[in-house]
Formats: structure tokens, sequence, C-alpha cells
């Protein structure tokens, strides 16, 4: 054996050894998202008669076409593992977390059993982080008390974000 | 509203989750791919051709690889597609090294006119067989994890008699200085390599039950909340436990992962840090009486301190280690074109300064980094993982991999001093080969169960939250 092969041999096996790391990597990147043909699951649909049928919202802008006349309807999952889900707003408190007993049962490690609370207080929505580990996060920042929260704003439990829709 | 009716039932699969086990498989054809050119490799550097046994040894391991790809799609198809590619990958690069440093050791007896020592690579690879078969076996034994916390005691019982048995009159045996054989006929087998999973399975099943009053029972002293004098029972048991390995076995490795080992599953179980500054002011406390009434613990502690010191005696494989990790530099010198076998017992407790030497600092990151995977995978199974026990079984098992590694790299490089663990999957030896792949069976029994969609959501409260950091 030329010098020269050994020494292509001996950089070529180093190259080899790392592409099987980095395929790794890129495996392991793939997992920690949810995978590309998740369909959306829709536990209930927005009670509102001729309203088109729902399906995972993706972005603001997918509004439904009537704007109602007073505060939010519903509470849409927009993103996270129960992307789709629409949670029709009565009086009722919701909790979100993954004990069996939440109104959205939450299946994420990264949310807490009794993660928050979404209660109607004077007409408002407000929501309360419930001690949870990962905290509750209104746009972006970790709320400390409770929380108004308004139309379109995002609520992230977890790896869930939700917002209120009218 | 009326409350529930958006209540998604847990059970409910909200996407057709796939196995990946073409992944896996993708995988486990790369990894082979990088093991033959890895022993091809070491053929043409030494021989300038291929050995006479590469092709039939090459065979076997792919035979290998496609049985144990076929168990895991037959007995555990929704398992993990990393773990048994990335232990597959640092298999066959031990095989390949042994095979390189049996090499070394026929060129030698030819120079010098003596007889050749049999090649160890068959042993390892017979060993490697077994430890596969093993590993299916734990698959079709154990279909369910959680049966395995009813043998807590029977586990606790069987590990502490395999970790003493070495010490038993007829069987035991000392090798190096160190009692941790057991013989019967011509074979030999380190019984504490199995010892280690049958306690993790106690740990497991014993915190499960325990882990409520040791986390939350506390008295206050001086402001700082501590576990209660009757809950610190166990960790003194541990403690003393593995000191007696240190003492009459003269191990150090065991003696130290054991109680790490407990430390951290005590933590993962409890979530209070005071548990590990407990352990660490133990271990500290350990260490200093070790060192202070045994010579062999004074023994490795200076060597560590000063490898050059006694370079023709003591410190002699620490310090030809060294050297060749110094002469492998960054991109190693190429299997096959180093001098591993000057370190003393290359092939098993310095395998890593023969990679070091031969792959380079570049090299050996790689390696690095697949542990770091396994241990990855591993934790991640135990956060999936949907009952504590398996949560803690999976933790017990991924931890002692990661601490196994950091006690053995640490060792040869001279972060820390040297303990005579066995580097898993690469080192020569059948105890540990076994051991570690049993433990992967384990893994991935429990990583099964954890990512199956459609099992039943268990205990679903009892399940700890994963720390994120924003």
């Amino acid at each position: 054996m030329s010098e020269l092969v050994l020494t292509l041999l001996r950089l070529g096996f180093l190259a080899l050894l790392w592409a099987l790391v980095l395929v790794t990597v890129v495996v392991l990147r793939r997992d920690l998202r949810a995978p590309r043909d998740a369909r959306p699951l829709v536990v209930a649909a927005a009670p509102r008669a001729g309203s088109r049928p729902a399906k995972a919202p993706r972005s603001r802008s997918d509004k439904p076409a009537k704007p109602s006349r007073s505060g939010p309807r519903s509470f849409v999952v927009v993103e996270g593992p129960l992307a789709g889900t629409v949670i029709p707003l009565g009086t009722a408190d919701i909790t979100l977390g993954r004990a069996p007993d939440s109104t959205l049962v939450l299946d994420d490690d990264y949310a807490s059993n009794k993660h928050s609370k979404v209660t109607l207080i004077n007409g408002t929505w407000v929501v309360s982080d419930l001690g949870s580990t990962n905290g509750t996060w209104v746009d972006r920042s970790r709320i400390g008390g409770p929380t108004p929260l308004a139309v379109g704003q995002q609520l992230k439990v977890g790896r869930t974000v939700l917002e209120l829709r009218r | 509203m009326s409350a529930g009716i958006l209540t998604a039932p847990a059970p409910v699969p909200r996407y057709r989750q796939p196995t990946r086990r073409w992944t896996e498989a993708g995988l486990l054809v790369a990894a082979y791919a990088v093991g033959a050119a890895a022993y091809i490799q070491v053929d043409l550097a030494m021989l300038g051709k291929l050995a006479t046994d590469t092709v039939p040894v090459l065979s076997v391991i792919a035979a290998l690889l496609l049985l144990v790809h076929g168990a895991i799609r037959l007995l555990a198809r929704w398992a993990d597609p990393i773990l048994v590619p990335a232990v597959a990958t640092l298999n066959i690069l031990g095989l390949a090294m042994i095979h390189r440093l049996d090499l070394a050791e026929i060129q030698r007896a030819n120079r010098n006119g003596g007889v050749a020592p049999p090649p160890d690579v068959y042993s390892q690879l017979t060993w490697t067989a077994l430890g596969i078969v093993l590993f299916i076996v734990v698959l079709v034994a154990v279909r369910d994890h959680r049966t395995l916390q009813r043998y807590t005691y029977t586990a606790m019982f069987l590990g502490l008699v395999l970790l003493l048995l070495p010490l038993a009159p007829i069987v035991g045996a000392t090798v190096n200085g160190a009692t941790l054989w057991v013989r019967f006929g011509g074979l030999s087998f380190q019984p504490g390599e199995l010892a280690k999973i049958l306690l993790t399975i106690f740990f497991a099943g014993y915190l499960t039950v325990t882990r409520d009053s040791l986390a939350l029972v506390r008295t206050r002293v001086l402001g700082v909340g501590l576990p209660r004098g009757r809950d610190l029972g166990p960790l003194f048991v541990a403690w003393f436990v593995s000191l007696g390995v240190l003492v009459f076995e003269r191990d150090l490795g065991t003696s130290l992962l054991f109680f790490g080992l407990f430390v951290a599953l005590l933590y993962v179980a409890t979530q209070r840090r005071s548990w590990l500054v407990l352990g660490a002011v133990l271990f500290i406390t350990g260490a200093v009486l070790a060192y202070l009434s045994f010579g062999h613990v004074r023994l490795r502690v200076d060597v560590w301190l000063h490898p050059f010191a006694d370079e023709a005696d003591t410190s002699y494989q620490i310090a030809q280690s060294l050297y060749g990790f110094a002469s492998g530099g960054m991109f190693g010198s190429g299997l096959g074109q180093g001098y591993p076998q000057l370190v003393p017992y290359a092939k098993s407790d310095f395998i890593v300064s023969a990679f070091g030497e031969e792959l380079g600092l570049i090299g050996l990151m790689a390696m690095l980094v697949l542990y770091g995977v396994i241990v990855e995978r591993g934790l991640r199974t135990a956060i999936a993982c949907r009952d504590v026990f398996g949560t803690l079984l999976a933790a017990g098992l991924s931890i002692s991999l990661g601490l196994q590694v950091f006690v053995v790299v640490g060792g040869v490089s001279r972060l820390i001093p040297l303990t005579g663990l066995t580097t898993p999957f690469l080192a020569q030896g059948g105890s540990s080969l076994v051991a570690n792949w049993i433990a992967i069976g384990l893994l991935m029994r429990i990583s099964d169960s954890a990512r199956r969609p459609d099992a039943e959501a268990v205990a679903l409260e009892d399940a700890p939250t994963q720390v994120v950091s924003l």
C-alpha cells in the first residue's frame, strides 16, 4: 500500500465516521418534531351554523369569515400535537394540563399535570399558572400572576400554543 | 358550555406515528459500512491485502445485524431507531481494533520467531453474538417492563450475591490485584457487570415506592431543607456497600459506579438537589478515607498526579497511554499505522487510548458523541415513559452507561485517577459486552412501550415534567 493511499484511507475513514454521526444527529433532530404527516384531530367544531368545517388553522389571517359581535367565542390550538383542536367558550373554566381531568388534556412532556387555568372574570378571559414546571407564556413572556388574555394573543403551555378567536 | 365535551380522551392516536424501523435499517447499514471500512483498513494498512478471515468475520457481523434488526421488527417495533445502530457501530469498531491488535501480536511473533497467541477477535465475536442473543431473549421474556418491578427485592438479593461472588472461596479469582472474577472450569466471568443491571432494577423499584417520602419530608437544618434521619438510611447503605466493594474487592471503578448511580437516581426520583450535595459529601469523605487507609488507592492517585515520575514501573500503563494520545494528535496515525500495542492491556482497559492514537482526537470525539447519543436516547426514553418505574429504570441504565464511559475515558486520559472499568461495547471482555447488550435490550423494551401510540395512558399523572429552558 502506498503512503498516499493509506493517508486517503485514513482521512476518508474519519470523514465516514463523522458522516455517520451527523446522519444520526439529523435523525435525532427529526425525532424531536412531530412527524410531517401529522394529521390534526378536531375535537369539537365551533358551534356556529354555516361555519366551514374546522381544519388546522395555521395563521392569524385564517379567521372565520364572519366576525362576531362581542368577545371571543372559541379557544383554538394553533401549534403542538393537538393543533386544530377548537374549544368552544362558554362560561366554565378551562384547565390545561396532562391530568386526565383537564379540559384540554395535553400529551406533552413539557407540560405539567395541572399546568394552567383560563377563567372568565367580568367578561375577560384571564389565564393563571397553576405552579407548572415550565411556566405559562403569553406572547413570549412568562406570566407572573393572573393575566388577561385578548383575542389573538398567543398562550403557550409546554409545546402547545393556543389563541382566543372571535 | 358543558364542560368536558371537548376533552380529547388521552389514548386516542393523534396522528399516524411512524415506527421508524426503516430509519433504523438505514442507520444499521451505515453502521456496518463504517465498521467494515475500519476492519478492511486495518488489513490493508498492516498486511497490504485482506486477511484470510476478514470476509467470514464481516459476514458473521452482517448476519448478526440482520438478526437483531429482524428481532426488533417482530418484538419491539415502536422502539427507538437510533440506539441499536449506535451500539452496533461501537461494537464493530471494537472488533476491528481487537483484530488490529491481534495482527500486531502475530507480526511481533513472526519477527521474534515465537508463537503468536490465538487471536482474540473470535472470542469477542462469539461474545457479541451471545450478547445479541440475550438482547433478543430480553425482548421475548420481558413483554412489559413493569413486570420487573415485582422482582425489586429479588433483584437486590441476586445483585448483591453477584457483587460478592468473587470473594467466595472456590470460584472467586483475583486478577491484577482486583477480585472481580468468577471462574468455573475454563470459563471466567465478571459477575459485577450483571449485578449492575440487577441493582439498577432494584434502585428503580425501591425509589418508585419511596420517592414521595424521600422528596417531601424535610427537616430544616440551618435554613436548608434536609431529609429526615431515617430517610438517609438507604443512602448510607449504598455508601457502605460501595466502600465494601472497594475494600474487599479492590475495585475502584465498580464502587464508584455503584454509588454514583444510586445518588443520580435519588436525584431523578425526588428532583431534590440536596441528595446530590449529600452524595458528594459522602463521596469525598469516602475517597479521602480510602486514600488514607489503602495502599492501592494511594498508588492510583499518585500515578494520576505524577504519571512520569515512575514511568518504568507503576505508571508505565498511563504514561504509554498518554504517549499514544500524543502521537495520535488531531487526525490520528490511521488504523493499523500506529503503535497502540505498546500500551499494556490495549485490547481491554486501554482500548480508548488505542483509538485515540489511531483515529486521533477527531475520531475519538466521534465515538464519544455516539456514546452521548446512546445516553441521550436512554434519557429521552425515560422522559417519554409513562410510568415511574420505567422512567427510573431507563434513566438508571443510561446514567450507568454514561458514568462508565466517563470513568474509563477520564481514567486513560488522566482527567481522573485510573479505575478498572471496561469501555462499554468496545473493550475486550465478554461479561461487559453481554451485560451491556442486555441493558440495551431493556432500554429498547421501555422505549417500545413509551413510543407506542395506542398504549393505554398508564398513570399519566405520575410521569415527570420535562424541564425546558427558554
